[in-house]
């Protein structure tokens, strides 16, 4: 009877095409289902968008469109001078949700946070395995278990992590979906009644919306918490219609079926942005593609043939051919829009004759080499072989006789990180959360270069390594900026990669919504929004 | 009928054991792995792969994970999905209904309008009906279903705004599942328009699925009711003078019957291909989408469970075909 009543509440409260009904109703066309609602086991952005971002918290959060930590659940906090201890005074008088089996007697405090992080940290928690075979992927591979030491209750407020070395991202990499904070109370109830699998089914949090429910591949149901400590949500029901074809999303927000949409394809821009009834957001993706060399193999270990291939290669033809101009040339491993993006690096200029001449003077002739194209789209490479192909006619004006090669996606990712890999790789990376580390360390680094690594240039230049970990046991951000400033000087004068493009991101919409703010991230969020009457 | 039937179950068995090697062998004959892919861009050490694999049961000899994945099965087991971790079984009959609920309207589509259009263009061979049923009928099986839906949707949800673009219901409804059959459910829910909506929501996925079914179907009736209507008792019912209409209707269409409902039996595995592609266009949360998304992910148990239970399904389909021949023909019920 409850679901029935809530149910007749959405019907009269859905106003997609009535403006002036009571209640507000958003519709988001998302394109894919949650891999599940607890946003710590998974890794996939369409699960954030689904759990994370809406029905959670965490102790800090990115601000608003931008990649700044903000104060979250936690109010503010204190930073010990050896960077090791962070010590975080939690916000008081927060309310976690409530469903048809729980509601809660307390409001968020300490032991929530430490149940949070402990569930995913310690292997013999009772809540580690609370799903047989669950694991946490994004906590691992962020380094948590060993960069935690502990996580302390100081009192009810107040909460101590102590860190086995200083690392300055940390901040931000608790701000990511994977550390968001779960209701302890709601785990000791499913326990008690022996659910505990209802953490992941019927997720309770503290965030902007409460969960209603989901049906699997078609509809997920959001109400607005009406005791959201933050800005309360000025939509009153969230609704996520699962579409995952891109033609088909772009057809619903035409008939009015949905509000918002992500990943149009870059075929249909034209028509969005000729349709009165639509309107079109962009903005800079934080995302880069490139082309990784194997410096281990000769001749790409000399930086003057990789510097010569990279100016061979015209990177605007590619931007207009394969990203339909919604993109930029990349010169940084970077993108613009991060901090310490230095802007003062000159990219190698197009230059079939000055490359021509350059390998011979190396004594490079007859150079013949593998590109190698990945076999699926990605927001930063929309389609590797036709970028392989086009590389491969520039690359043949200097002389060079290219190659192109693919695998099956998953076999692709593990044999371009095969010691005396033969070619140079197509890739790309979107940024987890802001931070240049997540970057430069995770691409380029020595430490990155071994196998199970990321760094598909086998690029290890001691200098550069050395640059990144200053900076990451510095908290000063100017400093820190400093550093990876210098960094990307040598990453030019090296160059490991030829850095292709900085792809654009947009979001098509219905042109009465208003409030949406794009997230440098990828993330869809939706407190903000409203629509116009 | 008890011993047709017997030794009909009795051929499922060998033919059970068959699918579940070809099911388990199927995802892992593909190339991938799918920790790798989990994993993604950003690699994984090999100390983690070789944890997360052994806890997946994946550093076991393959021999021993099919045993594995056989005694669990006779359990009642299918496994765990390795994506959303949750119990196969549970996935399957979440999902299962929707797409029970477009396969029927699909045949249906496909046996009322296949079937009449055969009869019709076999009894009027050579004039135009027959010239342009029969070309339609090439060209519908011929459709790739990608390109026809996304036109239908197109035309009739875009330009002419006559039904909805996707989905199973309009999101205005919101009632329990009850049965997982949207038709149903709604109708129990009581909300006024519900029902109606539901219907509107089914009619372009139905046509797309129903339209390589239709026209094989189609193409069959008329062939085997030509085949029929050259028969000896069927000239000599003529000869009788017994009415053109009891001729066709009782002594040629009954016999043309035979070969029309085992390709009518067929195209359920047909269908479950053509699911895969419509379900994925028209936003359909059936089991279609979800066999694709676990076979690009490398899911194995959700691959070789899902596979075993959509071949035990269409293997049940087919042995009620064989038991409808036995009531049809008494002389197949005899051999």
């Amino acid at each position: 009877m409850k679901h029935l009543s809530r149910g007749l509440l959405a019907v009269s409260a859905l106003a997609l095409t009535t403006a002036f009904a009571e209640a507000k109703t958003f519709v988001y066309c998302s394109e894919a289902s949650p891999e599940g609602f607890d946003p710590s086991p998974y890794t996939a952005g369409t699960t954030f968008d689904a759990s994370g971002h809406p029905i959670y918290n965490r102790l800090t959060e990115f601000k608003k469109g931008t990649t700044e930590v903000e104060p979250g659940l936690a109010e503010s906090w204190e930073v010990s001078e050896d960077g090791t201890e962070y010590t975080f005074k939690l916000r008081q008088g927060v309310k976690f949700h409530s469903n048809d089996g729980f509601t809660p007697t307390r409001d968020f405090n300490a032991d929530d946070v430490i149940f949070s992080f402990q569930r995913q940290g310690d292997p013999d928690h009772p809540w580690h395995q609370y799903i047989p075979g669950i694991t946490y992927e994004y906590y691992t591979s962020m380094d948590m278990p060993n960069l935690v030491k502990s996580v302390e209750k100081i009192d009810d407020y107040t909460v101590k992590f102590t860190l086995n070395r200083p690392e300055a991202p940390f901040l931000a990499n608790i701000a990511m979906p994977f550390a968001s904070i779960v209701s302890k109370e709601y785990a000791d109830t499913l326990e008690a009644a022996g659910t505990k699998e209802d953490l992941n089914n019927m997720p309770i949090g503290t965030g902007p919306f409460r969960f209603v429910a989901y049906q699997k591949d078609a509809v997920i149901r959001y109400q607005k918490n009406a005791d959201y400590w933050g800005t309360a949500p000025l939509i009153d029901d969230l609704i996520f219609a699962i579409t995952p074809d891109s033609s088909v999303r772009l057809q619903k927000l035409k008939a009015g079926e949905c509000h918002l949409m992500p990943y149009p394809s870059p075929a249909d821009l034209e028509s969005i942005r000729a349709d009165d009834s639509l309107k079109l957001d962009e903005q800079p993706g934080l995302n880069v593609g490139y082309l990784a060399y194997n410096t281990t193999v000769a001749p790409f270990d000399n930086p003057k043939v990789r510097k010569a291939l990279n100016m061979a290669v015209n990177k605007q033809a590619i931007i207009d051919a394969v990203f339909q101009g919604a993109a930029e040339p990349a010169k940084n491993p970077i993108p613009p829009t991060m901090w310490s993006y230095n802007d003062a690096v000159e990219d190698d200029s197009y230059d079939p004759e000055a490359a021509k001449a350059m390998l011979e003077e190396e004594g490079v002739t007859n150079l013949s080499m593998n590109i190698w194209a990945m076999p699926v789209q990605r927001p930063y490479m929309p389609n590797a072989r036709r970028t392989a192909e086009l590389m491969q006619e520039d690359l043949s004006k200097v002389g060079v006789d290219a190659q192109i090669v693919s695998y099956e996606w998953g076999e692709y990712l593990s044999k371009s990180m095969e010691a005396g890999r033969d070619g140079a790789v197509i890739l790309g990376w979107t940024g987890d959360n802001g931070d240049p580390d997540n970057f430069l360390s995770v691409l380029l680094s020595c430490d990155s270069a071994q196998e199970g690594g990321a760094n598909r240039a086998f690029w290890c230049n001691e200098e550069f390594s050395d640059l990144l970990q200053q900076a990451k046991v510095t908290s000063d951000q100017a400093e820190r900026t400093k550093l990876y400033e210098e960094a990307q000087v040598i990453f030019k004068e090296q160059a490991p990669w030829l850095t292709i493009a900085h792809s654009t991101q947009y979001v098509p919409m219905r042109s009465d919504v208003t409030g949406f703010v794009m997230s440098p991230l990828g993330d869809y969020t939706f407190e903000t929004v409203d629509l116009a009457e | 009928m008890v011993r047709f039937l017997l030794s009909k179950l009795l051929y499922l068995i060998p033919t059970f054991l068959g699918i579940t090697i070809v099911a388990f062998g199927f995802v892992r004959i593909l190339p991938g792995d799918p920790v790798l892919l989990m994993a993604g861009e950003r690699g994984v050490s090999p100390e983690r792969h070789a944890e997360l694999s052994a806890q997946l049961g994946f550093d076991k000899p393959v021999v021993m994970q099919y045993l594995d994945f056989l005694w669990r099965l006779l359990q009642g087991d299918l496994g765990n999905s390795l994506v959303t971790k949750k119990p196969v079984l549970a996935e399957f009959l979440a999902l299962f209904p929707a797409t029970v609920e477009l396969g029927i309207c699909a045949i249906l589509i496909a046996t009322l309008v296949g079937v009449p259009v055969g009869v019709l263009a076999a009894i009027k061979r050579g004039s135009w009906f027959d010239q342009v049923s029969m070309t339609s009928a090439l060209v519908g099986f011929s459709m790739p279903i990608f390109w026809w839906g996304l036109l239908l949707i197109i035309f009739f949800s875009g330009i002419l705004d006559w039904t909805p673009v996707s989905g199973r219901i309009s999101l205005m409804y919101y009632f329990p599942q009850v049965t997982g059959f949207m038709l149903i459910d709604s109708l129990l829910s009581g909300q006024e328009g519900a029902f109606t909506s539901a219907v509107s929501h089914l009619i372009l996925p139905s046509i797309v699925l129903a339209t390589i079914p239709l026209a094989v179907i189609a193409r069959q009736t008329r062939s085997a009711m030509l085949e029929v209507m050259g028969e000896d008792y069927v000239r000599t019912a003529r000869a009788k003078g017994m009415p053109r209409r009891r001729v066709i209707g009782v002594h040629a269409l009954r016999n043309a019957m035979i070969p029309v409902i085992t390709t009518i039996g067929l195209q359920i595995g047909v269908l479950i291909a053509g699911a895969i592609l419509t379900e994925t266009i028209f936003s359909w949360p059936g089991i279609g989408k979800w066999m694709i998304d676990s076979i690009a992910r490398r899911d194995y148990p959700v691959v070789q469970s899902g596979l075993l239970l959509i071949a035990g399904m269409v293997m049940v389909v087919n042995l009620l075909v064989d038991l409808t021949y036995g009531l049809i023909n008494p002389r197949i019920r005899a051999s």
